[in-house]
Protein backbone atom coordinates (compact mmCIF):
# COMPACT_ATOMS: atom_id res chain seq x y z
CA UNK A 1 0.00 0.00 0.00
CA UNK A 2 1.46 3.41 -0.89
CA UNK A 3 1.54 5.53 2.18
CA UNK A 4 -0.40 8.73 2.44
CA UNK A 5 1.20 12.12 2.01
CA UNK A 6 1.05 12.76 5.73
CA UNK A 7 2.84 9.49 6.48
CA UNK A 8 5.58 10.26 4.03
CA UNK A 9 6.07 13.71 5.47
CA UNK A 10 6.33 12.32 8.91
CA UNK A 11 8.97 9.86 7.76
CA UNK A 12 11.09 12.54 6.13
CA UNK A 13 10.80 14.75 9.15
CA UNK A 14 11.93 12.02 11.50
CA UNK A 15 14.79 11.10 9.16
CA UNK A 16 15.89 14.72 9.05
CA UNK A 17 15.59 14.97 12.76
CA UNK A 18 18.11 12.21 13.15
CA UNK A 19 20.62 13.53 10.66
CA UNK A 20 20.34 17.27 10.29
CA UNK A 21 21.28 19.81 12.83
CA UNK A 22 20.27 23.38 12.51
CA UNK A 23 22.31 26.41 13.48
CA UNK A 24 20.26 29.25 14.81
CA UNK A 25 21.56 32.74 15.37
CA UNK A 26 19.90 34.36 18.29
CA UNK A 27 20.78 38.04 18.20
CA UNK A 28 22.59 40.38 18.10
CA UNK A 29 19.26 42.12 17.58
CA UNK A 30 16.95 39.51 19.01
CA UNK A 31 14.63 41.21 21.49
CA UNK A 32 15.04 38.63 24.22
CA UNK A 33 18.81 38.88 24.37
CA UNK A 34 18.52 42.17 26.29
CA UNK A 35 21.11 43.98 24.28
CA UNK A 36 23.48 43.04 21.56
CA UNK A 37 24.44 39.51 22.47
CA UNK A 38 24.73 36.96 19.72
CA UNK A 39 24.09 33.38 20.66
CA UNK A 40 25.00 30.76 18.11
CA UNK A 41 22.83 27.77 18.87
CA UNK A 42 23.24 24.37 17.32
CA UNK A 43 19.92 22.56 17.43
CA UNK A 44 18.91 18.96 17.16
CA UNK A 45 15.17 19.33 16.75
CA UNK A 46 14.27 21.59 19.62
CA UNK A 47 17.14 20.48 21.81
CA UNK A 48 20.23 22.63 22.11
CA UNK A 49 23.42 20.73 21.35
CA UNK A 50 25.75 23.65 21.74
CA UNK A 51 25.38 27.33 22.47
CA UNK A 52 28.24 29.72 21.83
CA UNK A 53 27.87 33.32 22.97
CA UNK A 54 29.56 36.02 20.92
CA UNK A 55 30.06 39.36 22.62
CA UNK A 56 31.82 42.60 21.82
CA UNK A 57 29.10 44.38 19.84
CA UNK A 58 28.96 47.05 22.51
CA UNK A 59 32.69 47.44 23.07
CA UNK A 60 33.41 51.14 23.40
CA UNK A 61 36.97 51.17 24.70
CA UNK A 62 36.03 52.67 28.04
CA UNK A 63 39.14 51.26 29.73
CA UNK A 64 41.33 53.10 27.22
CA UNK A 65 39.35 56.28 27.73
CA UNK A 66 40.00 56.18 31.46
CA UNK A 67 43.71 56.67 30.80
CA UNK A 68 43.27 60.13 29.24
CA UNK A 69 40.82 61.54 31.79
CA UNK A 70 41.66 62.91 35.20
CA UNK A 71 40.38 60.80 38.07
CA UNK A 72 37.32 62.91 38.69
CA UNK A 73 36.55 63.32 34.97
CA UNK A 74 36.41 59.56 34.64
CA UNK A 75 33.40 59.18 36.94
CA UNK A 76 30.82 59.72 34.14
CA UNK A 77 32.48 56.90 32.19
CA UNK A 78 31.61 54.50 34.97
CA UNK A 79 27.90 55.30 34.53
CA UNK A 80 28.00 54.03 31.02
CA UNK A 81 29.43 50.63 31.85
CA UNK A 82 26.43 49.06 33.50
CA UNK A 83 23.60 51.34 32.50
CA UNK A 84 21.12 49.70 34.84
CA UNK A 85 23.33 50.21 37.87
CA UNK A 86 25.24 53.45 37.26
CA UNK A 87 25.50 54.33 40.93
CA UNK A 88 27.03 50.97 41.83
CA UNK A 89 29.76 51.69 39.29
CA UNK A 90 30.30 55.27 40.54
CA UNK A 91 30.49 53.78 44.00
CA UNK A 92 33.07 51.08 43.23
CA UNK A 93 35.30 53.42 41.26
CA UNK A 94 35.16 56.14 43.90
CA UNK A 95 35.95 53.67 46.67
CA UNK A 96 38.94 52.37 44.72
CA UNK A 97 40.40 55.83 44.15
CA UNK A 98 39.66 56.86 47.73
CA UNK A 99 41.56 53.81 48.91
CA UNK A 100 44.54 54.92 46.82
CA UNK A 101 44.26 58.47 48.15
CA UNK A 102 43.73 57.27 51.70
CA UNK A 103 40.91 59.70 52.45
CA UNK A 104 38.09 59.18 54.88
CA UNK A 105 34.49 59.76 53.82
CA UNK A 106 32.18 61.33 56.42
CA UNK A 107 29.33 59.13 57.74
CA UNK A 108 26.56 61.16 56.15
CA UNK A 109 28.04 60.66 52.68
CA UNK A 110 28.63 56.98 53.36
CA UNK A 111 25.01 56.43 54.36
CA UNK A 112 23.72 58.43 51.43
CA UNK A 113 25.85 56.25 49.19
CA UNK A 114 24.49 53.06 50.71
CA UNK A 115 20.93 54.28 50.33
CA UNK A 116 21.42 55.27 46.72
CA UNK A 117 23.23 52.07 45.83
CA UNK A 118 20.39 50.03 47.33
CA UNK A 119 17.85 52.07 45.37
CA UNK A 120 19.96 51.23 42.32
CA UNK A 121 19.69 47.57 43.20
CA UNK A 122 15.91 47.91 43.34
CA UNK A 123 15.95 49.73 40.03
CA UNK A 124 18.05 47.06 38.37
CA UNK A 125 16.11 44.14 39.85
CA UNK A 126 12.86 45.74 38.71
CA UNK A 127 14.08 45.95 35.13
CA UNK A 128 15.32 42.38 35.40
CA UNK A 129 12.03 41.09 36.80
CA UNK A 130 9.93 42.94 34.25
CA UNK A 131 11.90 41.85 31.22
CA UNK A 132 12.47 38.32 32.47
CA UNK A 133 8.75 37.84 33.04
CA UNK A 134 7.99 39.44 29.68
CA UNK A 135 10.29 36.95 27.95
CA UNK A 136 8.39 34.11 29.50
CA UNK A 137 5.07 35.67 28.57
CA UNK A 138 3.87 37.56 31.63
CA UNK A 139 3.16 41.03 30.34
CA UNK A 140 1.56 42.62 33.38
CA UNK A 141 4.60 42.27 35.61
CA UNK A 142 6.61 44.34 33.18
CA UNK A 143 4.17 47.23 33.43
CA UNK A 144 4.07 47.04 37.21
CA UNK A 145 7.85 47.00 37.47
CA UNK A 146 8.30 49.95 35.14
CA UNK A 147 5.82 51.89 37.26
CA UNK A 148 7.97 51.55 40.38
CA UNK A 149 11.19 51.99 38.46
CA UNK A 150 9.91 55.35 37.31
CA UNK A 151 9.61 56.45 40.93
CA UNK A 152 13.22 55.45 41.58
CA UNK A 153 14.43 57.25 38.48
CA UNK A 154 12.58 60.36 39.66
CA UNK A 155 14.44 60.13 42.96
CA UNK A 156 17.73 59.91 41.04
CA UNK A 157 16.70 62.87 38.96
CA UNK A 158 15.95 64.83 42.08
CA UNK A 159 19.39 64.02 43.45
CA UNK A 160 21.55 64.48 40.42
CA UNK A 161 19.48 66.03 37.64
CA UNK A 162 19.84 62.82 35.64
CA UNK A 163 17.61 59.78 35.49
CA UNK A 164 20.14 57.20 34.44
CA UNK A 165 23.66 58.60 34.00
CA UNK A 166 23.75 60.04 37.48
CA UNK A 167 27.50 60.39 38.25
CA UNK A 168 26.31 61.35 41.70
CA UNK A 169 28.82 59.44 43.79
CA UNK A 170 32.16 61.17 43.28
CA UNK A 171 35.65 60.73 44.58
CA UNK A 172 35.61 62.38 48.00
CA UNK A 173 31.89 62.15 48.64
CA UNK A 174 28.88 63.16 46.59
CA UNK A 175 28.50 65.45 43.62
CA UNK A 176 26.07 67.85 45.25
CA UNK A 177 24.43 68.31 48.61
CA UNK A 178 21.39 66.01 48.91
CA UNK A 179 18.39 67.93 47.55
CA UNK A 180 15.85 69.60 49.79
CA UNK A 181 13.01 67.25 50.66
CA UNK A 182 14.81 64.01 49.76
CA UNK A 183 13.61 62.33 52.96
CA UNK A 184 9.92 62.75 52.10
CA UNK A 185 10.44 61.57 48.57
CA UNK A 186 12.38 58.45 49.49
CA UNK A 187 10.10 57.66 52.42
CA UNK A 188 6.99 57.92 50.31
CA UNK A 189 8.46 55.45 47.87
CA UNK A 190 9.96 53.00 50.32
CA UNK A 191 6.88 52.83 52.56
CA UNK A 192 4.78 51.75 49.62
CA UNK A 193 7.34 49.49 48.03
CA UNK A 194 7.02 46.25 50.06
CA UNK A 195 3.36 46.02 49.12
CA UNK A 196 4.37 46.41 45.49
CA UNK A 197 6.70 43.41 45.84
CA UNK A 198 3.69 41.48 47.16
CA UNK A 199 1.87 42.43 43.97
CA UNK A 200 4.62 40.97 41.79
CA UNK A 201 4.71 37.87 43.92
CA UNK A 202 0.94 37.49 43.65
CA UNK A 203 1.33 37.43 39.92
CA UNK A 204 4.26 35.03 39.72
CA UNK A 205 5.32 33.03 42.75
CA UNK A 206 2.44 30.55 42.67
CA UNK A 207 1.61 30.99 39.03
CA UNK A 208 1.48 27.56 37.37
CA UNK A 209 2.83 28.75 34.04
CA UNK A 210 5.66 30.63 35.71
CA UNK A 211 6.61 27.62 37.80
CA UNK A 212 6.35 25.33 34.80
CA UNK A 213 8.67 27.49 32.79
CA UNK A 214 11.25 28.13 35.49
CA UNK A 215 11.42 25.26 37.99
CA UNK A 216 14.22 22.83 37.27
CA UNK A 217 15.42 24.92 34.32
CA UNK A 218 18.94 26.21 33.85
CA UNK A 219 20.72 24.21 36.51
CA UNK A 220 24.49 23.97 36.43
CA UNK A 221 26.45 22.24 39.21
CA UNK A 222 27.64 24.79 41.75
CA UNK A 223 31.31 23.81 41.34
CA UNK A 224 31.02 24.62 37.64
CA UNK A 225 29.43 27.96 38.41
CA UNK A 226 32.36 28.92 40.63
CA UNK A 227 34.87 27.57 38.15
CA UNK A 228 33.33 29.65 35.39
CA UNK A 229 33.51 32.84 37.45
CA UNK A 230 29.81 33.28 38.15
CA UNK A 231 28.89 35.57 41.05
CA UNK A 232 25.96 37.30 42.69
CA UNK A 233 22.38 36.06 42.89
CA UNK A 234 23.28 33.18 40.56
CA UNK A 235 25.55 31.52 43.10
CA UNK A 236 23.38 32.55 46.02
CA UNK A 237 20.55 30.60 44.39
CA UNK A 238 22.94 27.64 44.36
CA UNK A 239 23.47 27.74 48.09
CA UNK A 240 26.63 29.82 48.39
CA UNK A 241 26.16 32.59 50.89
CA UNK A 242 28.59 35.10 49.51
CA UNK A 243 27.87 38.80 49.35
CA UNK A 244 30.56 41.47 49.38
CA UNK A 245 28.34 43.72 51.47
CA UNK A 246 28.56 41.23 54.34
CA UNK A 247 31.94 39.62 53.75
CA UNK A 248 34.00 42.71 52.94
CA UNK A 249 31.90 45.50 54.46
CA UNK A 250 32.63 48.88 52.94
CA UNK A 251 31.08 52.29 53.34
CA UNK A 252 29.23 51.55 56.62
CA UNK A 253 27.45 48.41 55.40
CA UNK A 254 28.40 46.82 58.72
CA UNK A 255 25.95 49.16 60.48
CA UNK A 256 22.95 47.85 58.59
CA UNK A 257 20.82 44.92 59.54
CA UNK A 258 19.94 42.78 56.54
CA UNK A 259 19.90 39.16 55.43
CA UNK A 260 21.58 37.51 52.48
CA UNK A 261 18.90 35.32 50.90
CA UNK A 262 20.04 31.98 49.54
CA UNK A 263 18.34 28.97 47.97
CA UNK A 264 19.67 25.57 47.10
CA UNK A 265 17.57 24.58 44.08
CA UNK A 266 19.97 26.33 41.69
CA UNK A 267 17.39 26.84 38.95
CA UNK A 268 15.70 29.80 37.29
CA UNK A 269 12.91 29.77 39.86
CA UNK A 270 15.37 29.87 42.76
CA UNK A 271 17.16 32.83 41.16
CA UNK A 272 13.81 34.57 40.91
CA UNK A 273 13.08 33.95 44.59
CA UNK A 274 16.55 35.13 45.63
CA UNK A 275 16.25 38.38 43.71
CA UNK A 276 12.76 39.10 44.98
CA UNK A 277 13.96 38.56 48.53
CA UNK A 278 16.94 40.80 47.81
CA UNK A 279 14.51 43.54 46.87
CA UNK A 280 12.83 43.21 50.25
CA UNK A 281 16.21 43.34 51.99
CA UNK A 282 17.30 46.36 49.98
CA UNK A 283 14.07 48.09 50.94
CA UNK A 284 14.95 47.35 54.57
CA UNK A 285 18.40 48.91 54.13
CA UNK A 286 16.95 52.01 52.50
CA UNK A 287 14.53 52.37 55.36
CA UNK A 288 17.28 52.01 57.96
CA UNK A 289 19.39 54.56 56.11
CA UNK A 290 16.47 56.93 56.08
CA UNK A 291 15.75 56.54 59.79
CA UNK A 292 19.31 56.60 61.05
CA UNK A 293 20.96 58.96 58.60
CA UNK A 294 23.80 60.71 60.46
CA UNK A 295 24.08 64.43 59.89
CA UNK A 296 27.27 66.10 58.82
CA UNK A 297 29.19 67.04 55.72
CA UNK A 298 28.58 65.24 52.42
CA UNK A 299 32.17 65.64 51.27
CA UNK A 300 35.46 64.52 52.72
CA UNK A 301 37.70 66.96 54.50
CA UNK A 302 40.33 66.78 51.78
CA UNK A 303 40.89 70.19 50.19
CA UNK A 304 43.35 68.75 47.68
CA UNK A 305 40.65 66.43 46.28
CA UNK A 306 37.20 67.97 46.64
CA UNK A 307 36.23 71.34 45.28
CA UNK A 308 35.83 74.11 47.89
CA UNK A 309 32.41 75.50 48.62
CA UNK A 310 31.22 78.10 46.16
CA UNK A 311 30.95 80.75 48.84
CA UNK A 312 34.54 80.20 50.01
CA UNK A 313 35.84 80.07 46.49
CA UNK A 314 34.40 83.51 45.84
CA UNK A 315 35.77 85.08 49.01
CA UNK A 316 39.00 83.31 49.97
CA UNK A 317 42.19 83.35 47.95
CA UNK A 318 43.36 79.92 49.10
CA UNK A 319 40.10 78.26 48.17
CA UNK A 320 40.22 79.93 44.79
CA UNK A 321 43.69 78.53 44.17
CA UNK A 322 42.59 75.01 45.17
CA UNK A 323 39.54 75.33 42.95
CA UNK A 324 41.66 76.41 40.02
CA UNK A 325 44.22 73.65 40.53
CA UNK A 326 41.67 70.86 40.91
CA UNK A 327 39.64 71.96 37.91
CA UNK A 328 42.56 72.50 35.57
CA UNK A 329 44.95 69.73 36.59
CA UNK A 330 42.97 67.34 38.71
CA UNK A 331 44.57 65.90 41.83
CA UNK A 332 47.57 63.63 42.09
CA UNK A 333 46.98 60.14 43.38
CA UNK A 334 49.81 58.30 45.17
CA UNK A 335 51.43 55.45 43.32
CA UNK A 336 49.92 52.02 43.87
CA UNK A 337 47.24 49.61 42.81
CA UNK A 338 43.95 48.57 44.38
CA UNK A 339 41.23 46.07 43.61
CA UNK A 340 37.95 47.29 45.04
CA UNK A 341 35.04 44.90 45.16
CA UNK A 342 31.42 45.87 45.71
CA UNK A 343 28.22 43.89 45.34
CA UNK A 344 26.43 45.23 42.30
CA UNK A 345 22.89 44.01 41.53
CA UNK A 346 24.40 41.45 39.16
CA UNK A 347 27.19 40.18 41.38
CA UNK A 348 30.77 40.99 42.13
CA UNK A 349 31.75 44.29 40.55
CA UNK A 350 35.41 45.21 40.90
CA UNK A 351 37.58 48.10 39.84
CA UNK A 352 41.29 47.51 39.48
CA UNK A 353 42.94 50.93 39.47
CA UNK A 354 46.67 51.41 38.90
CA UNK A 355 48.15 54.80 39.66
CA UNK A 356 51.59 56.05 38.65
CA UNK A 357 51.42 59.13 40.84
CA UNK A 358 49.99 61.52 38.23
CA UNK A 359 46.53 63.02 37.98
CA UNK A 360 45.30 60.47 35.44
CA UNK A 361 44.86 56.76 36.09
CA UNK A 362 47.60 54.62 34.55
CA UNK A 363 45.21 51.76 34.03
CA UNK A 364 41.64 51.03 35.09
CA UNK A 365 40.22 47.58 34.61
CA UNK A 366 36.57 46.98 35.26
CA UNK A 367 35.54 43.50 36.24
CA UNK A 368 31.88 43.56 35.37
CA UNK A 369 29.81 40.79 36.92
CA UNK A 370 27.99 40.11 33.65
CA UNK A 371 31.25 39.09 31.97
CA UNK A 372 31.81 36.18 34.31
CA UNK A 373 28.14 35.28 34.52
CA UNK A 374 27.63 35.16 30.78
CA UNK A 375 30.38 32.58 30.37
CA UNK A 376 28.05 30.04 31.93
CA UNK A 377 25.35 30.35 29.27
CA UNK A 378 26.91 27.65 27.06
CA UNK A 379 26.96 25.23 29.94
CA UNK A 380 23.46 26.18 31.02
CA UNK A 381 21.86 25.85 27.61
CA UNK A 382 23.43 22.55 26.65
CA UNK A 383 20.87 19.76 26.42
CA UNK A 384 17.86 21.95 27.20
CA UNK A 385 14.97 22.98 24.98
CA UNK A 386 15.30 26.15 22.97
CA UNK A 387 12.53 27.88 24.90
CA UNK A 388 14.40 27.18 28.12
CA UNK A 389 17.39 29.09 26.80
CA UNK A 390 15.30 32.25 26.99
CA UNK A 391 14.38 31.52 30.60
CA UNK A 392 18.01 30.70 31.49
CA UNK A 393 19.29 33.84 29.84
CA UNK A 394 16.74 35.96 31.61
CA UNK A 395 17.75 34.48 34.95
CA UNK A 396 21.36 35.58 34.42
CA UNK A 397 20.43 39.24 34.35
CA UNK A 398 23.36 40.38 32.26
CA UNK A 399 23.89 43.83 30.84
CA UNK A 400 25.90 43.92 27.66
CA UNK A 401 27.45 47.29 28.45
CA UNK A 402 28.92 45.60 31.48
CA UNK A 403 30.34 42.66 29.51
CA UNK A 404 31.75 44.59 26.58
CA UNK A 405 32.77 47.89 28.20
CA UNK B 1 62.83 35.43 46.57
CA UNK B 2 60.08 36.19 49.00
CA UNK B 3 60.69 39.45 50.90
CA UNK B 4 61.01 38.87 54.63
CA UNK B 5 58.12 41.14 55.43
CA UNK B 6 55.78 38.71 53.68
CA UNK B 7 56.72 35.64 55.72
CA UNK B 8 53.66 36.09 57.92
CA UNK B 9 51.27 35.51 55.00
CA UNK B 10 50.58 31.79 54.48
CA UNK B 11 49.56 32.31 50.85
CA UNK B 12 52.92 33.85 50.08
CA UNK B 13 54.83 31.16 51.94
CA UNK B 14 52.88 28.39 50.19
CA UNK B 15 54.30 29.32 46.81
CA UNK B 16 57.50 31.05 47.88
CA UNK B 17 59.73 28.96 45.62
CA UNK B 18 58.13 30.60 42.56
CA UNK B 19 57.91 34.12 43.92
CA UNK B 20 60.13 36.75 42.33
CA UNK B 21 59.08 39.55 44.63
CA UNK B 22 56.01 40.74 46.43
CA UNK B 23 54.43 43.44 48.52
CA UNK B 24 51.65 44.07 50.96
CA UNK B 25 50.07 47.43 50.30
CA UNK B 26 46.75 48.98 51.35
CA UNK B 27 45.59 45.65 52.70
CA UNK B 28 46.23 43.77 49.46
CA UNK B 29 48.85 41.10 48.95
CA UNK B 30 50.64 41.05 45.61
CA UNK B 31 53.06 38.33 44.54
CA UNK B 32 55.14 38.44 41.41
CA UNK B 33 55.50 34.93 40.04
CA UNK B 34 57.94 33.50 37.50
CA UNK B 35 55.89 33.45 34.28
CA UNK B 36 56.99 29.94 33.35
CA UNK B 37 55.50 28.53 36.55
CA UNK B 38 52.17 30.35 36.66
CA UNK B 39 49.97 27.34 35.89
CA UNK B 40 51.64 25.18 38.52
CA UNK B 41 51.41 27.97 41.10
CA UNK B 42 47.74 28.59 40.36
CA UNK B 43 46.93 24.90 40.60
CA UNK B 44 48.67 24.71 43.97
CA UNK B 45 46.91 27.80 45.28
CA UNK B 46 43.58 26.42 44.14
CA UNK B 47 44.22 23.01 45.66
CA UNK B 48 46.04 23.87 48.88
CA UNK B 49 44.90 27.38 49.71
CA UNK B 50 41.26 27.06 48.56
CA UNK B 51 41.40 29.79 45.93
CA UNK B 52 38.43 28.25 44.13
CA UNK B 53 37.65 31.38 42.16
CA UNK B 54 39.70 33.35 39.74
CA UNK B 55 37.81 36.58 40.02
CA UNK B 56 39.71 38.59 37.45
CA UNK B 57 42.51 38.45 34.92
CA UNK B 58 43.88 41.48 33.13
CA UNK B 59 47.11 43.11 32.00
CA UNK B 60 48.99 46.38 32.39
CA UNK B 61 51.30 47.78 29.75
CA UNK B 62 54.48 49.28 31.29
CA UNK B 63 55.80 50.56 27.97
CA UNK B 64 58.69 51.39 27.43
CA UNK B 65 59.93 49.24 30.33
CA UNK B 66 61.11 45.73 29.64
CA UNK B 67 59.63 43.17 30.38
CA UNK B 68 56.83 45.28 29.09
CA UNK B 69 53.58 43.62 30.18
CA UNK B 70 52.24 42.64 33.54
CA UNK B 71 49.58 39.95 33.49
CA UNK B 72 47.50 40.33 36.64
CA UNK B 73 45.50 37.54 38.28
CA UNK B 74 43.06 38.20 41.10
CA UNK B 75 42.26 35.09 43.08
CA UNK B 76 39.52 34.75 45.60
CA UNK B 77 38.97 32.20 48.31
CA UNK B 78 35.36 32.11 49.47
CA UNK B 79 35.92 29.82 52.44
CA UNK B 80 38.83 31.87 53.81
CA UNK B 81 37.48 35.24 52.65
CA UNK B 82 40.86 36.16 51.20
CA UNK B 83 42.00 37.72 48.00
CA UNK B 84 45.39 37.48 46.36
CA UNK B 85 46.94 39.25 43.41
CA UNK B 86 49.47 37.46 41.24
CA UNK B 87 51.58 39.25 38.70
CA UNK B 88 53.69 37.93 35.84
CA UNK B 89 56.00 40.09 33.79
CA UNK B 90 55.99 39.25 30.10
CA UNK B 91 58.40 40.49 27.47
CA UNK B 92 57.26 43.00 24.84
CA UNK B 93 58.60 41.04 21.88
CA UNK B 94 56.23 38.20 21.06
CA UNK B 95 54.54 38.32 24.47
CA UNK B 96 53.25 34.92 25.54
CA UNK B 97 52.37 33.09 28.74
CA UNK B 98 50.73 29.77 29.59
CA UNK B 99 46.97 29.76 29.89
CA UNK B 100 45.42 29.07 33.28
CA UNK B 101 42.23 27.66 31.73
CA UNK B 102 43.21 24.12 32.88
CA UNK B 103 42.95 25.43 36.45
CA UNK B 104 39.88 27.67 36.15
CA UNK B 105 37.70 27.32 33.07
CA UNK B 106 36.43 30.83 33.70
CA UNK B 107 39.80 32.24 32.65
CA UNK B 108 38.79 31.54 29.06
CA UNK B 109 37.13 34.86 28.23
CA UNK B 110 39.46 36.91 30.39
CA UNK B 111 42.47 35.57 28.50
CA UNK B 112 40.76 36.16 25.19
CA UNK B 113 40.16 39.75 26.24
CA UNK B 114 43.81 40.29 27.14
CA UNK B 115 44.84 38.62 23.88
CA UNK B 116 42.50 40.90 21.98
CA UNK B 117 43.32 44.20 23.62
CA UNK B 118 47.00 43.69 24.55
CA UNK B 119 48.17 41.08 22.06
CA UNK B 120 49.52 38.69 24.67
CA UNK B 121 49.35 35.11 23.52
CA UNK B 122 48.11 32.43 25.90
CA UNK B 123 49.60 29.04 25.15
CA UNK B 124 47.30 26.00 25.40
CA UNK B 125 44.21 28.19 25.37
CA UNK B 126 41.24 26.21 23.99
CA UNK B 127 39.76 28.99 21.87
CA UNK B 128 42.15 31.91 21.48
CA UNK B 129 40.53 34.49 19.21
CA UNK B 130 39.47 38.09 19.51
CA UNK B 131 36.50 38.64 21.80
CA UNK B 132 35.70 42.37 21.75
CA UNK B 133 36.98 43.56 18.39
CA UNK B 134 36.25 42.21 14.91
CA UNK B 135 38.45 39.32 13.77
CA UNK B 136 40.12 41.40 11.07
CA UNK B 137 41.01 44.29 13.36
CA UNK B 138 44.63 45.39 13.36
CA UNK B 139 46.45 46.39 16.52
CA UNK B 140 45.81 46.08 20.23
CA UNK B 141 44.11 49.19 21.61
CA UNK B 142 45.01 48.95 25.29
CA UNK B 143 48.73 49.06 24.54
CA UNK B 144 50.26 52.37 25.56
CA UNK B 145 51.68 53.00 22.09
CA UNK B 146 48.23 52.74 20.52
CA UNK B 147 46.68 56.21 20.03
CA UNK B 148 43.48 57.13 21.83
CA UNK B 149 42.17 59.20 18.95
CA UNK B 150 42.81 58.86 15.24
CA UNK B 151 45.93 60.50 13.82
CA UNK B 152 45.41 64.08 12.73
CA UNK B 153 45.94 65.01 9.12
Amino acid sequence: MPSTLADREEQTVSAEKQTRRMTLNMGPQHPSTHGVLRLEIELDGETVVKATPEIGYLHTGIEKEFEVKTYQQAVPLTDRIDYLAPLSNNFAYSLAVEKLLGIEIPPHAQWQRVMLVELTRLNSHLVWLGTHALDIGAMTVFLYCMREREDILRIFEMYSGQRMMTSYIRIGGLALAPPRGWQDRVRKFIDAFPSKIDEYEDLLTNNRIWIGRTKGVGTVPVEDLLDLGVTGPMIRAAGIKWDARKENPHSSYEHFDFEIPTRTENDVYARYLVRVEEMRQSARIVKQALDGMPSGPWQADAPHVVLPEREKMKTQMESLIYHFKIVTEGFRVPEGEVYQVVESPRGELAYYVVSDGTSKPYRVHVHGPSFGNLQAIGEMAKGTMISDVIASMGSMDFVLGDTDR
Amino acid sequence: MLPETLLEYPDAVAVQDAVVTGKYDRGELTLEIEPSRIVEVCARLKGEQQFVRMSDLTAVDRYPEEPRFEVIYHLHSLSRNTRLRLKCRVSGTKPAIDSVTPVWRGANWFEREVFDLFGIEFRNHPDLRRIMLPDDYEGHPLRKDYPVTGTRV
